[in-house]
């Protein structure tokens, strides 16, 4: 029994396939993550809640008749306005403080955005129908729901995007010099306040497009941010700040391992699995460090 | 600054004495009996903590109206404090406090979910004041020794025990192949122990016994083993959040299996929210409008159904109708008691034998109502899924539509 995926080699393919399309869909929270740390260094605790909100969105489009796949487009729109709010209302005011100082406000969002919610939309478990089917492989021994697939589709090209648009526009300079050093830039006349704020807006919109995702593939509930928070933070301490393709690769490598370990350890293990992994990872890298310092002595 | 001191000392002391005086509040004032609640109106358990509310309010209403309560030869109506617990185990535990010791309430009613329950209990033990609970089926529950708890429901490891008896008789009595996947939390837990006896008893073999963490929202890995190894039956048990996305994700990975039992899809609105993809699913259910059990305060179950849905404008859950009957049970025992005695209250609890609408209770050593089976009632859709229907198909004795067994394979639906 151990061992099934084993004696079904088939399920190896399905397993790893399940474990990259999760894993993208948390790599594009986690790069939302990475982009506002890196500029602002600030680690939002509130990052599931906003994916929450977008999943909502596209939830309340399926209920008025709108095909939720639209949501991908509608909320980010609308969660770059809550983004910016946000940022105007509270972050301005923890930005240049220390870390711990802004961790406590994005926790104190987070609970407030929980309950604000589960009042606006009550404690029930929703979810938006997609009616997309699914793609069957080799002779349908892998199943693949194309919602699965649509949601990796769509984080591959967000990403990309958003990409390109750091790269080539004016504001996505800003972005990267305000990184790099907000001081210079700011003396180099980088409104970094807009740039702050224009960050914090980009990364809600990523993350009201993952929710969107979310709401067509798995359930959406007012208190089930957590886990997003917890594994994009993850992915983002396995992948460093601004290295866009370590957490892509981070994120579909956890994927699938936990899926794997569902397989092989059971599924009791699953989290456990991908937690241990993240120690030993955290602890491979010190021990790493340290090796360096000792050559730089 | 000295004055603003004594200021602030004198509205205490004014705030301490309101509140002291409060405890005039008593068990039975007038001709009013009070009972003392705390459930969940926002947090988690909102909804279920609504329904919850509404089936206690309901009864208190009906039997206010039909003659009350008669204790010694006087007429009392039933009256009761709500607090909100917030869906937080340790709020709940606090506000069982406040209302046995500020409020003076003798007499308690349960919250909703058996972890709340779970937190609420010691302190009612402690004081010796009876509860009546119709929300919390954990198993551990009932196997403290608590004298003055009481459910009106079926224990959680009945819930889908019912189901395993089901596939052995379809299978020609012989023992069938399990895959089961159960959260990890103590209610779910207790169901998966159920399911583990019937399978020893009937001889079945467990292939898959996955636990879900509870933060898991993908049950991908479990379904592709299931695939793999082709079970008679699969149950799942994960709350609301379980039974959707199982429903969601068996209907995308077209997992064909002949029987699948759940927990939790009325509350989840399993048919509503899911459709044609949810036909077919065996749901464990504490009550079923369809039911003949009758009592005079409510008719029976179709008439309960009818007066709920006209009190609160939607069809009551069971958490709603196992709430009601646990008002019943407070006017039954009270008038065979013929006292405000929290003792004589609790051994007249404990000699409970009745009907309800809801369905026969009699409490067993440890408090928990073993004189009424689970039903179980299986979603089936009209042809373009937009209607679908929850009718009871076992145990026999109530079944108002035959099961469909195996259910069609996904290449056929």
């Amino acid at each position: 029994m151990d061992l099934l995926i084993f004696q079904a080699p088939i399920l190896m393919v399905q397993a790893s396939m399940d474990g990259i399309l999760l894993g993208i869909l948390f790599a594009l929270i986690a790069y939302g993550m990475a982009l506002q740390w890196g500029v602002m260094n600030i680690i939002n605790i509130a990052q599931g809640e906003l994916v929450i909100m977008g999943g909502y969105i596209a939830y309340f489009m399926y209920l008025s008749g709108i095909h939720p796949a639209f949501g991908v487009i509608v909320s980010p729109i609308i969660m770059y306005c809550v983004g910016w709010g946000m940022y105007k209302l509270v972050i301005n005011k923890v930005v240049d403080k220390d870390l711990f100082t802004s961790i406590l406000a994005t926790f104190g969002i987070s609970i407030l955005a929980q309950q604000l919610m589960n009042f606006a939309f009550g404690a029930d478990v929703v979810v938006a129908q997609s009616n997309f089917g699914t793609t069957m492989l080799f002779n349908n021994s892998v199943t693949l729901p194309n919602a699965k697939i649509f949601s990796g589709a769509v984080c591959v090209i967000s990403a990309i995007i958003l990409v390109i648009y750091m790269k080539k526009s004016k504001l996505g300079r800003a972005i990267r010099a305000t990184a790099q050093n907000a001081r210079a830039a700011k003396i180099l006349g980088v409104d970094t306040e807009k740039v702050y704020a224009a960050t914090f807006g980009i990364n809600a919109a990523l993350c009201g497009i993952a929710g969107a995702c979310i709401a067509i593939t798995f359930t959406l509930h007012p208190y089930t941010g957590l886990p997003y928070t917890v594994r994009s933070f993850m992915i983002v301490i396995i992948a460093g700040l601004g290295n866009l393709p370590a957490v892509a690769i981070s994120g579909m490598g956890l994927g699938v391992f936990e899926e794997w370990a569902d397989y092989l350890l059971g599924t009791e293990f699953r989290i456990a699995a991908v937690f241990s992994l993240l120690v030993i990872i955290l602890v491979y890298r010190r021990f790493k460090l340290a090796r360096k310092r000792e050559y730089l002595k | 600054m000295k004055i603003r001191n004594i200021l602030i000392t004198l509205v205490s002391a004014i705030a301490l004495l309101i509140s002291a005086s409060t405890i005039s509040f008593a068990k039975v004032v007038g001709d009013k009996i009070i009972l003392g609640a705390a459930v969940s109106l926002t947090g988690k358990y909102s909804s279920n903590g609504v329904h919850t509310q509404n089936g206690y309010n309901l009864a208190v209403e009906r039997i206010n109206s039909m003659g009350g309560v008669k204790v010694g030869g006087k007429t009392y109506k039933f009256d009761i404090i709500y607090y909100d617990d917030e869906s937080n185990s340790g709020r709940a535990a606090q506000l069982a406090e406040r209302l046995i010791q500020q409020d003076g309430v003798k007499f308690m009613l349960g919250p909703y979910s058996s972890g709340l329950t779970k937190a609420m209990a010691p302190v009612t033990e402690k004081y010796e004041v009876p509860m009546v609970e119709a929300n919390g089926a954990s198993r551990s529950l009932f196997t403290k020794g608590y004298k003055y708890l009481f459910a009106v429901l079926a224990p959680a490891n009945l819930y889908l025990d019912v189901a395993i008896d089901l596939a052995v008789e379809k299978n020609g009595g012989k023992p069938v192949k399990i895959a089961m996947a159960f959260e990890q939390d103590a209610f779910s837990q207790d169901v998966r122990l159920g399911i583990v006896e019937a399978a020893k008893r009937t001889g079945s073999k467990i292939i898959i016994d996955d636990k879900l963490p509870k933060e898991l929202n993908d049950m991908a890995a479990t379904l592709s083993k299931v695939k793999a190894t082709n079970p008679d039956v699969l149950v799942v048990s994960g709350h609301t959040k379980g039974a959707l996305t199982a429903v969601r994700q068996i209907s995308e990975m077209k997992v064909d299996v002949k029987m699948l039992a759940m927990t939790h899809c009325d509350a989840a609105k399993l048919s509503k929210q899911h459709g044609k993809a949810s036909e077919y699913a065996l749901c464990a259910s504490q009550w079923h409008k369809s039911l003949s059990y009758k009592d005079k305060f409510f008719g029976g179950g179709m008439k309960y159904d009818a007066d709920f849905t006209k009190a609160f404008g939607y069809a009551p859950p069971y958490q709603a109708a196992e709430s009601s009957a646990a008002l019943l049970v407070y006017k039954d025992a009270f008038e065979r008691a013929q006292s405000f005695d929290t003792k004589k209250v609790r051994d007249a609890l404990a000699a409970t034998d009745m009907q309800t609408f809801y369905g026969n209770i009699k409490f067993a050593e440890g408090g928990q109502n073993v004189s009424k089976p689970m039903v179980l009632f299986q979603v089936s859709c009209n042809d373009d899924g937009s209607k679908c229907e929850n009718k009871v198909v076992a145990p026999t004795k109530w079944a108002s539509a035959e099961l469909v067994h195996p259910i069609p394979s996904w290449s056929k639906r």
